[in-house]
């Protein structure tokens, strides 16, 4: 017999089930943010973005106030919202082309501003929904479609490291983190941190998260959860690297 | 909100600080800017009266995050605005866009500079296209062209209304010299005028418990299938051929025995008015005809003054090359009416220029 | 041969695009005149993909048409979102596999033709080659290419694949063959809804 899953109360269930690919951690991510935004309570003063690319996916995915923007431009979006009524939760989520690159000039800036605002983004290390070009977060060798015969980073870069600079540039008060779909719990305890953060009123929070994306990696199970543990982990260091709560994490 | 005028206040002050004024009587809760000349005193303005009156401002990053803050403020709620010229009105027609698409209540005003790419920080008309047509939809935009300082700030404090009772990104489209000149205007609070504003009320954000007295609100601007879209758009041309009629302004100027009509906008329509004085003095029969929405464009309007008018010939004169011709000729598509340019781009128009002009002609 | 419409409508990752491909290349390598336009939802998986292909020996006009001679639904839901192409004169094909929605069916059609193609490629062969048994299907059906050119055309696309297991050959080969056979059959009895 199927049992169907408990879903977050924030969950909206029409537009369920959703449309991200198998295997995709689009689903855990929002799964983790629906339990967190259900724990704080704030379902009815979320205002929830989303960028354009495999998160746009996401624009009926919650029981909240949600609204669709440009590529790249989920944060102003966010920052013109949240300026002009303090009182509302806005919640930014995009991608590692979203946020890294087209909309790198926003996420940089009101990161330095301490903008109020939580930002998630997913780092599944191309750009999904296109079909898998390359991405900043692409790691040196990575065979993309825009990369075909792996990055090198002599042409290209090595991949952007956003946690680590974003730590860098922030004032106090704000709260930079990175988790990934493999370890669930710490996961949804940086998202609800990042939530907590904004609720208080302290200042910037960011959580990148990483991802997989079976579909372009063109990874089998066991390949896909490889990729995401021995390579992705190795490079992108997990943990939070800026947090205003102490040990115990916020309350 | 207190008044933030007492009374009726004549002065004599910049375009830019009369933009500043009418937001703050226009009851505008936050700007968003960029600094790009020469509109940059709206924001020095803005910046000092702002504080005052409770209202936010924020210099963002780049015009583009101008445009997107603005676009979210609104979404909220907030009666939210900007200004920019020049590349930064390129660079803003992403977030005009999404405005056009998702029926936001944005308003910008446009101070047109040279172009195209830097050109001039000084004048223009030639950002009627971007302003009109720009981005990548059908232009359903409300678009005002301003002539004097006490349009500016009249057309400022209307621009909210038309923007919050229509939802079409609405625009005050002036340029550098209206922006940086000084002239005379009286300013005033608009219930003094009888004049109400109308109330913003937000998209996301609003009042009540989801699943207990409402709905979530779930916003986009793509679309899966063609059908889908084309649906959309034609409700949005649905909405604004409703919404013309109570728009569309425009002036006439004894057409009707005219043997020539001086088609022009903005701050060239002040050249035209005196030029039609001297050719009136010299004998020659002169009209001028002004359009003060460039969109919706008064065509209707203009089809009636050619056909009441005896006039034979059109002439066109803008600071741009071609700009106000093009937009003319396709509302107007049918008139045999004949028609001359003067086309000065980046330039200021003079009564004479026009004069001279007219009399080449006839 | 005469300007011929096809309409192939399924779930992205199905192979309704790859399918398409293949017949519009072997076609084209008959130098027959073809145009494939793909029509595609946003997302990668999942979601609306549909494929326009025309083939004719004359030059062919617009990229895509209102009426099919062809439709073929490889999902319950693309029955409902090509319905639309059908008129007086189109075949309408669906997957007898389906939990059908009576209503979504077109209001016209030359008939209406139900295939057990999913059951075949679950029972004899792999589910991973369902949509080759369709692409016999439409070829039968139509007979836009000749049986050799579509072999060859479906050997270039997946000959890469082949050649690291070469049962993949065997078992598309087959595919297509039973395919053909359902298009035969179905025409034959006129088997109905």
């Amino acid at each position: 017999m199927m049992v169907a899953p408990v879903t977050p109360k924030s969950w909206y269930l029409p537009s369920k089930p959703h449309k991200f690919c198998p295997g995709c951690g689009h689903g855990i991510v929002l799964k983790a943010l629906g339990e967190a935004i259900d724990d704080l309570q704030i379902q009815d003063k979320t205002v929830f973005g989303c960028d354009i690319g495999c998160s746009l996916l996401s624009w009926d995915f919650f029981a909240c106030d949600s609204t669709q923007t440009h590529h790249g431009r989920t944060t102003p979006v966010m920052v013109g919202i949240k300026r002009s009524r303090p009182e509302l939760i806005t919640i930014g989520y995009m991608g590692d082309g979203g946020g890294y690159s087209i909309g790198s000039q926003h996420l940089l800036n009101a990161a330095v501003r301490n903008e109020k605002v939580t930002l998630i983004l997913v780092n599944n290390t191309n750009y999904g929904m296109t079909g898998g070009q390359m991405a900043p977060t692409t790691l040196p060798g990575q065979k993309t479609e825009t990369s075909p015969y792996g990055r090198d980073p002599e042409e290209t870069g090595y991949p952007t490291k956003g946690p680590e600079f974003l730590a860098e540039v922030t004032p106090e008060g704000a709260y930079i983190a990175r988790a990934t779909v493999s370890k669930y719990n710490q996961l949804r305890r940086f998202v609800r941190n990042a939530l907590r953060n904004q609720i208080d009123g302290n200042g910037f929070s960011f959580v990148e998260v990483l991802s997989t994306c079976p579909t372009n990696w063109r990874t089998n199970a066991q390949q896909t959860w490889r990729f995401l543990e021995d390579e992705m982990e190795q490079y992108f260091p997990v943990g939070e690297l800026k947090s205003p709560f102490g040990k115990g994490g916020a309350k | 909100m207190r008044n933030v005028i007492e009374g009726s206040k004549k002065a004599f002050i910049t375009g830019n600080e009369a933009v500043a004024w009418a937001t703050l009587v226009a009851e505008a809760d936050i700007m968003f800017g960029y600094p790009i000349t020469p509109q940059n005193e709206v924001m020095h303005y803005w910046t000092r009266l702002a504080p005052k009156h409770g209202r936010g401002f924020l210099q963002t990053e780049d015009e583009i995050s101008a445009g997107f803050t603005v676009c979210g403020a609104v979404q909220a709620g907030k009666k939210a605005f900007t200004a920019t010229a020049g590349p930064g009105n390129v660079l803003m027609q992403e977030p005009f866009g999404m405005a056009e698409a998702m029926r936001l209540p944005l308003v910008a005003i446009i101070q047109q500079r040279g172009g195209p790419s830097s050109g001039t920080v000084i004048y223009s008309q030639q950002e009627v296209t971007l302003t009109t047509f720009g981005g990548n939809g059908e232009g359903h935009r409300v678009v005002y062209s301003t002539a004097t300082h006490q349009e500016m700030y009249d057309y400022t404090i209307k621009a909210f209304n038309t923007a919050w009772k229509y939802r079409f990104p609405t625009f005050v489209l002036g340029d550098g010299y209206q922006a940086k000149m000084r002239e005379p205007l009286d300013m005033y609070n608009p219930a003094d005028k009888g004049i109400k504003m109308v109330k913003p009320y937000p998209l996301v954000g609003l009042d009540g418990q989801i699943g207990e007295n409402r709905e979530p609100q779930h916003l986009n601007n793509i679309y899966s299938l063609e059908e889908e879209l084309y649906d959309a758009v034609l409700e949005f041309v649905k909405d604004y051929e409703a919404m013309t009629p109570d728009v569309t302004e425009y002036s006439a100027d004894q057409c009707e025995d005219a043997d020539i009509i001086i088609l022009s906008h903005g701050v060239v329509s002040r050249a035209a008015d005196d030029a039609v004085k001297i050719l009136r003095s010299q004998g020659i029969k002169a009209g001028s005809f002004r359009p003060i929405t460039l969109r919706p464009f008064p065509s209707q309007e203009l089809r009636n003054v050619i056909s009441n008018s005896n006039a034979k010939t059109l002439l066109i004169a803008e600071s741009a090359y071609g700009q106000l011709d093009r937009l003319v000729k396709q509302e107007i598509y049918g008139e045999t009416v004949n028609i001359e340019n003067l086309f000065m781009p980046g330039v200021g128009i003079i009564d004479y220029d026009i004069a001279n002009k007219v009399k080449s002609i006839l | 041969m005469s300007l011929v419409k096809i309409a192939l409508a399924g779930e992205g990752g199905q192979g309704v695009q790859s399918v398409a491909e293949i017949i519009a290349e072997a076609a084209y390598n008959e130098k027959k005149q073809t145009i494939y336009i793909p029509n595609f939802g946003l997302e990668q998986r999942g979601g609306v993909s549909i494929a326009f292909i025309q083939v004719s020996d004359e030059r062919i006009g617009a990229p895509k048409f209102n009426k099919a001679d062809v439709v073929v639904a490889l999902s319950a839901r693309a029955i409902g979102r090509t319905n639309i192409y059908s008129d007086e004169n189109t075949l309408f094909v669906y997957d007898q596999g389906f939990k059908v929605n009576e209503d979504e069916f077109p209001k016209e059609a030359k008939k209406i033709i139900g295939i057990p193609a999913i059951d075949k490629a679950n029972q004899e062969l792999h589910p991973r080659v369902f949509n080759v048994i369709i692409m016999g299907a439409v070829i039968g059906l139509t007979n836009v290419v000749s049986f050799e050119a579509a072999k060859d055309a479906l050997e270039n696309k997946l000959g890469h694949k082949f050649e690291k297991n070469p049962n993949l050959r065997e078992l598309n080969y087959k595919a297509l063959e039973i395919g053909l056979q359902l298009a035969e059959e179905s025409l034959k009895e006129g088997v109905a809804k």
